[in-house]
């Protein structure tokens, strides 16, 4: 008897502790222009990038009482071509918003997704962040300069790592550099880390001649000096971040990690107008902003079909230096 | 010392001692579910910590990354299911010891390891922490990979009385394991098209499937030829012959584990193993190991407390996530606007003390509750066997669901799982296929990684003095029967390793 009493404790707790979270709140009447009940896929897992624009923005929104029930859900899988997929497939579901950015545009070449996101409809580009080339305190290369000598002359040894895997910002960026150096991609010794974080290690501790990755994890080892910064990726130099950009140094690159939100494709003109309207007030609310600061992103919006067009260069861009590696 | 006081100071208010006994709760609850590991649990509970102030939201992470790591253990042991991947390695005694009626015993060995682990761990922390801060760089991919040939070579001891039968087990392991986009150069391998193999196979999901499906449905082929016996139920608490068995395991433990974790990619999977593999050697009762040996459940599980309390070294000295959880919980200390790194001590000194103190009051919370409670769920095992065996696969269909909620996963495991059962049918033992997709897939990146560094030359392999030693540590290994030979007396042969595994439905 004590047993089955246990089993339903237990179970009644578990059920108590755990389907809340898991389960969607129902839809509740709320006032007219704002969203309700929005779902959000997040393609990778938590804690990864997507992830965290989009609780911060869905965060934000709620706070600016723009958005009532929103509800972030992570399908991460394959680069995020997974959530791809599944957003692609809810063909005309205006209450789906996909968080995605650069990263998934080259995971759709690399593996090989039958989906692509010029099948999306695009809602809005929200952020930049801007990649850093960054060396360990101990490095013997003080320059951007120094370092594509170096690099030219001896592109087998002069390793380059990065936190994403071939396809992604980290290894789209060093391609670019070399490309603009005159290295062909191809001589390029990339060795893919599992995220900014363990790419740190290597770089900190002089494993890799050089890192590339996103400047978010890096600014507090950047400011205890235990790391370098050689060159930032973006057009303007960083504000606290004490190295020029690429164009200062030589190098005709720019180049900028961005996130932003897509919705299924055949949504109708209403639900896109609407989810359109409320990232374009998201984004002039004191939330927003806070929340930018706060994260190191550079503001980048871009609505609708200004941000298909970028989408549509962008996926020009990844292309080409896919297909000069092999991968596309 | 006396920051780590005023630690304690904070941690022990009553709403802070809330917090942690909350956390401890959600994780021990969340961790025994398998498939939602904690750092899931961490991800879901992120949104209710917002308006909270820094410190009690991370006293209660603290409390589900540990109650978390605890929960997995329990399953393993009662239902042969690992809530999540540092407890699988405990399924491999553990559950054994439960049907033969030990399970509150091992409950017990695995609730005390983990205290015991996850305190000497945290004192490692206070003690070693700038320390492990500046050397946890040093140990790059060389390093890593040799480990792995070490753990490579340990893995004869797991391969049983065939040694074909575990080769071929293992190779199954490895080829699991290759599943996936190969990471350095993009390319799709054994993924059949299929988007939703391109991250590969989860080690869960695996062992999962391998454990406890291949086994109900092995319980449910031969449920009619035998006569239905239910497990017995001992009598609880550990007896001092147990304790004198488990007490160096728990020591063990720490000195294998808090390592691991700190390094970058180290984790929880392959200490635990290789404390497993050490304790079945140091035992004077190796011919039990497979069928339920105490101490192969308190070693790993004091390792993987340990490893998590080393995770929290580097992610809070480097700002250097070396686990899912671990990122997470950067994630988290980000939204809050704090940065992780070598200025954290600094800076934020209140909530870092505060967050160690509650460490040690979490894990005290989780021994005396679950204590306890371990005779409690052990008498779980009392339901008949059909029921017993219908509610592992619920679960089993729950975590594997709950890992991505993708269907796709649901039949992974089910495809796994009928090959599990015909590896038993044919007396092939699943522990080498679980370590063969746990190593394998390390290995190789471990090993491509330092070719690459190096240019392609194999001196890459050797050129630091880690990588070194730890080789000539498995030569020693591999040519001591050798060397034996050579000594005057020559030790009584080794135990009889057990025959296939044991089924006892």
């Amino acid at each position: 008897m004590s047993v089955k009493v246990w089993v339903s404790v237990a179970t009644a707790l578990l059920a108590v502790l755990l389907v809340p979270p898991l389960l969607t709140p129902g839809a509740d009447s709320g006032e007219s222009g704002q969203v309700r009940s929005l779902r959000v896929l997040v393609p990778n897992a938590p804690g990864g990038g997507y992830d965290i624009t989009a609780r911060t923005a869905a965060k934000a929104m709620e706070d600016a009482d723009l958005l009532r029930n929103a509800e972030v859900f992570n399908l991460p899988g394959a680069g995020g071509t997974v959530g791809l997929g599944r957003t692609v497939g809810e063909r005309g579901n205006g209450k789906l918003i996909m968080s995605m950015g650069l990263g998934v545009v080259g995971a759709v070449y690399t593996n090989k997704s039958p989906s692509s996101l010029l099948d999306t409809t695009p809602i809005a580009k929200l952020i930049e962040e801007p990649d850093i080339v960054v060396v360990g305190k101990d490095s013997p290369y003080t320059s951007m300069q120094q370092l594509v000598d170096a690099w030219k002359a001896n592109p087998g040894t002069v390793t380059v790592g990065g936190g994403s895997a071939p396809g992604g910002p980290d290894h789209l960026a060093p391609m670019l550099i070399a490309k603009a150096v005159g290295l062909p991609p191809k001589t390029v010794n990339y060795i893919p880390f599992d995220g900014g974080g363990e790419l740190l290690a290597s770089v900190l501790g002089g494993k890799v001649a050089f890192g590339v990755s996103g400047v978010g994890e890096y600014r507090d080892q950047i400011q205890a000096g235990t790391l370098r910064v050689l060159a930032v990726t973006s057009g303007d130099r960083i504000p606290g971040i004490d190295a020029p950009t690429l164009r200062q140094s030589g190098v005709d690159v720019e180049f900028t990690n961005w996130r932003g939100i897509v919705a299924p494709p055949g949504i109708s003109d209403t639900d896109r107008a609407k989810l359109v309207e409320v990232f374009t007030r998201l984004q002039k609310t004191p939330q927003w902003a806070e929340a930018l600061q706060r994260n190191g992103w550079t503001d980048a919006f871009a609505p609708g079909d200004e941000f298909r067009t970028f989408l549509e260069n962008e996926n020009k861009r990844v292309a080409t230096v896919l297909k000069d590696l092999g991968l596309a | 010392m006396e920051q780590l006081l005023d630690g304690f100071a904070t941690a022990l208010t009553p709403t802070h001692l809330l917090f942690a006994a909350i956390g401890v709760l959600l994780g021990t609850a969340i961790g025994v579910l398998p498939g939602i590991g904690p750092a899931m649990a961490v991800a879901l509970l992120l949104p209710v910590t917002y308006g909270m102030e820094p410190t009690g939201a991370f006293i209660m992470f603290a409390g589900i990354y540990y109650g978390g790591m605890f929960g997995g253990s329990t399953t393993s042991i009662l239902l042969n299911t690992p809530g999540e991947s540092a407890a699988v390695v405990t399924a491999f005694e553990g559950n054994p010891m439960a049907r033969r009626g030990r399970g509150a015993q091992a409950l017990a060995a695995a609730a005390i390891g983990h205290f015991i682990g996850g305190i000497i761990g945290t004192i490692l922390i206070v003690l070693l922490a700038p320390f492990v801060a500046k050397h946890a760089v040093d140990i790059g991919a060389p390093d890593l990979f040799a480990i792995m040939v070490l753990a490579f070579i340990a893995v004869t001891s797991v391969l049983g009385a065939s040694r074909i039968r575990g080769v071929a087990s293992l190779l199954i392991g490895l080829t699991l394991g290759l599943v996936g986009l190969d990471e350095m150069t993009g390319q799709q391998r054994l993924t059949f098209g299929s988007l939703h193999l391109a991250d590969g196979i989860d080690v869960i999901v695996v062992a999962v499937a391998l454990f406890a499906v291949g086994e109900a449905l092995w319980v449910a082929a031969h449920l009619r030829r035998k006569p239905f016996t239910p497990i017995p139920v001992g009598r609880p608490w550990l007896s001092r012959g147990d304790l004198k068995r488990t007490w160096k395991p728990w020591l063990r433990g720490p000195v294998i584990g808090f390592p691991f974790g700190a390094i970058p990619a180290g984790g929880a999977e392959i200490p635990t193993f290789l404390s497993y593999v050490a304790e079945k050697r140091l035992s004077r009762h190796r011919d039990e190991f497979g069928k339920g040996a105490i101490e192969g459940v308190a070693g790993p599980e004091s390792t993987a407390s340990a490893s998590a309390a080393g995770t929290l070294v580097t992610m809070l000295t480097l700002g250097l996530p070396t686990t899912a959880v671990a990122a997470v919980m950067l994630a988290a200390f980000q939204t809050y606007g704090i940065q992780p790194g070598p200025l954290l001590f600094q800076r934020e000194a209140g909530l870092v003390w505060a967050l160690i103190a509650s460490l040690f009051i979490g894990l005290t919370l989780l021994l005396v509750l679950n204590l306890p409670l371990a005779p409690l769920w052990a008498k779980l095992l009392r339901i008949p066997r059909p029921y017993l065996y219908a509610g592992i696969l619920f679960f089993a269909s729950v975590g594997a669901y709950a890992v991505n909620a993708d269907i796709f996963d649901l039949l992974l495991m089910f495809v796994i799982g009928v090959l599990g059962f015909g590896m038993r049918r044919y007396g092939l033992p699943v522990l080498p296929a679980i370590i063969g997709v746990i190593l394998g897939p390390a290995a190789e990146q471990q090993m491509r990684r330092s070719l690459q560094l190096s240019d392609g030359s194999l001196t890459g392999l050797v050129n630091s003095p880690m990588a070194v030693i730890v080789y000539v540590v498995v030569l020693v290994i591999v040519f001591f029967p050798l060397i034996r030979k050579f000594l005057p007396k020559p030790a009584p042969p080794a135990a009889p390793a057990r025959d296939r595994e044991e089924i006892d439905a």
